[in-house]
């Protein structure tokens, strides 16, 4: 049984469920998760009940891949690592922000675990806060849109770019609405000895206010609008990009999602959205899409 | 005492303790003044002295501690150390481990905590831990620490304990002296030692969910079993000892050791290695009739109310010696709680509190004489200032 | 419920707790329409959508938010959200 068991306590149309499934479809029942504090370790947990179905820890919010590498250390030491993975699946703030310190270091040591950041794009299990990961002119609860501001002012940290200058010799971007393309990335991740990372996109319906049953279809806008890329690196260099014949305009993405709706009521927003449309622009050159 | 004694820096002790304890998994972040065991320990790793161990060079304390988070959870023996700034980075983790009732073992080489910056000898460090829910032992000598290591995993992983372990050793003063010691023998710490084997572990055969979250309905009833395993661990401490010495041959106290305490009027009550210092204060007062005496105490956490009970309950005084302080309280953790365990009892002994050797300040022989003189002097006409510093140089204020 | 030492939890327990109750729409199944592509099955964020053998799937209303991903995504519109009825 290679998914969450149902019963827990995720919202209707849950993006971390979605994205957790998919990993653990590809990845299997050798396996052990180590999550960080943060919706998906909050849903699935609730004393004494668990949705994991594989060996699972929590420890603390900043330290998933320190955990990690440590349940590593143990399974070779004590002789029992097998074909088992050791898979730190953590959320975007948890990544880019507070954990950036542990992942660092069990990359720069490559050790042999497979990352998978759940990215949707801000803090969400407490609020929906602005994170390292938070897009630009997005608005959160601490970058709102108004009489100043057109939401947070700064664009995403190029985590994957981090992660492959550390010498990682997979790294690759996914969406949680392409499962083919992220199970056949993760499958590849884990058997890639070494560190190795995914960076998924994951559309929470909650904190950008779009309805549930939406969850895959903002996705394929963001991959379509070309601001989320979906490549691989290896080795630190690009090897594959998924093109995108005809990259639909970015206003397709942001008007379907409350979170952008701002940019369409504002003074301004007009050459606000023009100025995330040159992000989307970059990511065509830089990633060669075309 | 059996055994071959070789002189050897005291981290060198300590880290020969950890590698015959036979560790799966050791991380640590070099900090002054515990580098040399964790250099040590590198070089008995790549010598290949420590078979079926991993060690993980972190890039943080916290990182350090939170990888033998991962690691004691999938079943591995563990290890770590620091001090001062590393222990305090480690605080978050520190609460994790207790309350996940993973046995880590942690040597903490005990240092003076920053602002001001200082690397030299106070317990302010492992004290300013003392609530996260870890056992905390302190040594008086090298040999004391060395045996206090293999002691520390016993009392951690026995399975009614399950607690993380801080074994304290003064730094400098310890870590960086050379001491002839008696080395344990691989032989016989198998013998004394078994290996560890928890309850539950994070294993593909049988899945487990660890650190789910508790609301308000279960919260409580985990405080209540971590305090019972330090309940159990007072016994099991003094067992472990009782044990070393039937195997080892060498025994210095449980959970206190007295020192000329049976007769005494005065009753000095430490930790670490000013004790030996005091020893030998007590010494020459008693060559002059002076009737004082020590309790060492050996472990603070879990803090060993009724053998302190016992001890003092026909002195004239207690005096506690603190290298630390509870700023806002200006008393030391010993003093304060030495009090406070007295209070409610019907063991009717004043207790005095002198704080001194903060920031590795060096705690002379005339500062323990000029303590027993005040305590002598307040036994006659009582305690005047109950807490104070011994050794403020009051010409810098 | 004793609590453990430590608090180690076994897997799969969240089953205990039936979220149907949670629902507005439900997911109404046009067997006829479905190619059995499997998608609704994979997507579904609470598991609650199962392949058959003959790889028609049936849905699980113990445990179904009515988020209707699988009804968004379906290739055929082989399901249809309609209100939940009491």
């Amino acid at each position: 049984m290679s998914r969450l068991a149902p019963g827990h306590r995720g919202c209707a149309g849950c993006c971390d469920a979605i994205a957790a499934n998919f990993v653990l479809e590809a990845v299997g029942d050798d396996a052990i998760v180590v999550n960080p504090t943060g919706c998906l370790e909050v849903m699935t947990t609730p004393y004494p009940e668990s949705a994991w179905e594989v060996p699972w820890i929590h420890s603390l919010f900043e330290n998933t891949a320190s955990v990690a590498s440590g349940i590593e250390a143990a399974l070779r030491a004590l002789g029992r690592k097998g074909d088992t993975k050791v898979i730190a699946m953590g959320g975007d703030g948890a990544t880019v922000d507070i954990g950036i310190l542990g992942i660092s270091g069990a990359f720069e040591r490559g050790d042999d675990i497979t990352y998978v950041c759940i990215d949707n794009e801000a803090y969400m299990n407490t609020g929906v806060q602005r994170s390292g990961a938070t897009p630009f002119n997005a608005s959160t609860s601490t970058s709102p849109p108004g009489r100043q501001s057109f939401g947070n002012s700064r664009p995403k940290k190029n985590m994957p770019a981090i992660i492959a200058a550390h010498g990682s010799p997979y790294v690759a971007t996914t969406s949680i609405s392409y499962p083919k393309d992220m199970m056949r990335k993760v499958k590849k991740a884990v058997d890639i000895e070494g560190a190795t990372y995914i960076h998924t996109h994951a559309p929470c319906a909650t904190g950008w206010r779009f309805d549930t049953s939406k969850t895959i279809e903002i996705g394929k806008l963001a991959v379509e609008t070309a601001l989320w890329p979906l490549y691989e690196m290896e080795n630190g260099e690009i090897t594959s990009a998924r093109k995108v014949k005809k990259p639909k305009p970015v206003e397709e993405y942001l008007k379907a999602q409350g979170r952008f709706k701002h940019l369409f009521t504002m003074e301004g927003g007009k050459e606000e959205i023009s100025k995330i449309q040159d992000i989307a622009n970059w990511n065509v050159e830089h990633y060669g899409l075309l | 005492m059996s055994g071959k004694m070789t002189v050897v820096e005291g981290s060198y002790a300590i880290a020969h303790s950890v590698k015959v304890c036979r560790p799966n998994v050791i991380s640590a972040y070099p900090i002054t003044p515990q580098t040399h065991i964790v250099e040590n320990l590198s070089q008995f790793m790549a010598d290949g002295e420590i078979p079926n161990c991993e060690y993980i060079n972190v890039e943080s304390e916290f990182s350090a501690l939170s990888a033998l988070i991962g690691a004691s959870a999938t079943g591995a023996r563990t290890y770590s150390s620091t001090s001062s700034q590393g222990l305090e980075l480690m605080h978050e983790v520190l609460f994790n481990a207790s309350g996940m009732r993973l046995p880590i073992v942690m040597t903490v080489v005990n240092r003076a905590v920053s602002a001001p910056i200082s690397i030299w000898n106070d317990h302010q460090d492992s004290i300013s831990q003392r609530d996260t829910g870890w056992i905390q032992l302190y040594a008086e000598d090298l040999q004391e620490m060395s045996d206090m290591t293999a002691q520390a995993f016993k009392v951690a992983e026995d399975k009614d304990v399950m607690l993380p372990a801080m074994v304290c050793m003064d730094g400098f003063i310890l870590s960086h002296v050379s001491e002839p010691v008696i080395l344990l023998e691989q032989e016989l710490t198998d013998e004394y030692l078994p290996p560890y084997d928890p309850e539950y572990k994070l294993d593909t055969s049988n899945p487990l969910t660890f650190g789910a979250f508790a609301d308000p309905s279960a919260y409580t009833e985990f405080r209540y079993l971590q305090q019972k395993g330090m309940d159990v661990a007072l016994g099991k401490i003094e067992k472990a000892t009782e044990d070393f010495n039937k195997i080892f041959g060498r025994y210095y106290g449980g959970l206190i050791e007295p020192y000329m305490a049976e007769d005494a009027e005065i009753l000095l009550m430490a930790m670490g290695s000013v004790v030996g210092t005091i020893k030998d204060v007590i010494d020459k007062a008693r060559s002059q009739g002076i009737k004082v005496g020590l309790i060492k105490v050996r472990t603070f956490r879990p803090f060993p109310v009724e053998a302190i009970h016992s001890a003092v309950s026909d002195a004239a005084i207690v005096v506690t010696l603190d290298k630390n302080i509870s700023i806002g309280l200006n008393e030391g953790a010993l003093f304060t709680e030495v009090k406070s365990c007295l209070y409610n009892s019907d063991i009717n002994v004043p207790v005095m509190g002198f704080m001194l050797g903060h920031g590795g300040r060096d705690i002379r022989m005339s500062t323990i004489q000029m303590i027993i003189d005040k305590a002598a002097q307040a036994i006659k006409s009582g305690i005047k200032i109950e807490s104070e510093y011994a050794d403020l140089r009051g010409e810098l204020l | 419920m004793k609590v453990t030492i430590g608090g180690a939890v076994k897997p799969g327990t969240t089953r205990i707790n039936k979220t149907g109750g949670w629902r507005n729409f439900r997911p109404l199944y046009h067997k006829d329409k479905c190619v059995r592509c499997g998608l609704c099955s994979l997507l579904c964020p609470d598991s609650s959508i199962h392949e058959q053998e003959d790889k028609y799937v049936i849905f699980d209303f113990d445990y179904c938010k009515g988020c209707g991903i699988c009804a968004n995504e379906c290739p055929k519109d082989a399901i249809e959200m309609v209100l939940e009825e009491k």
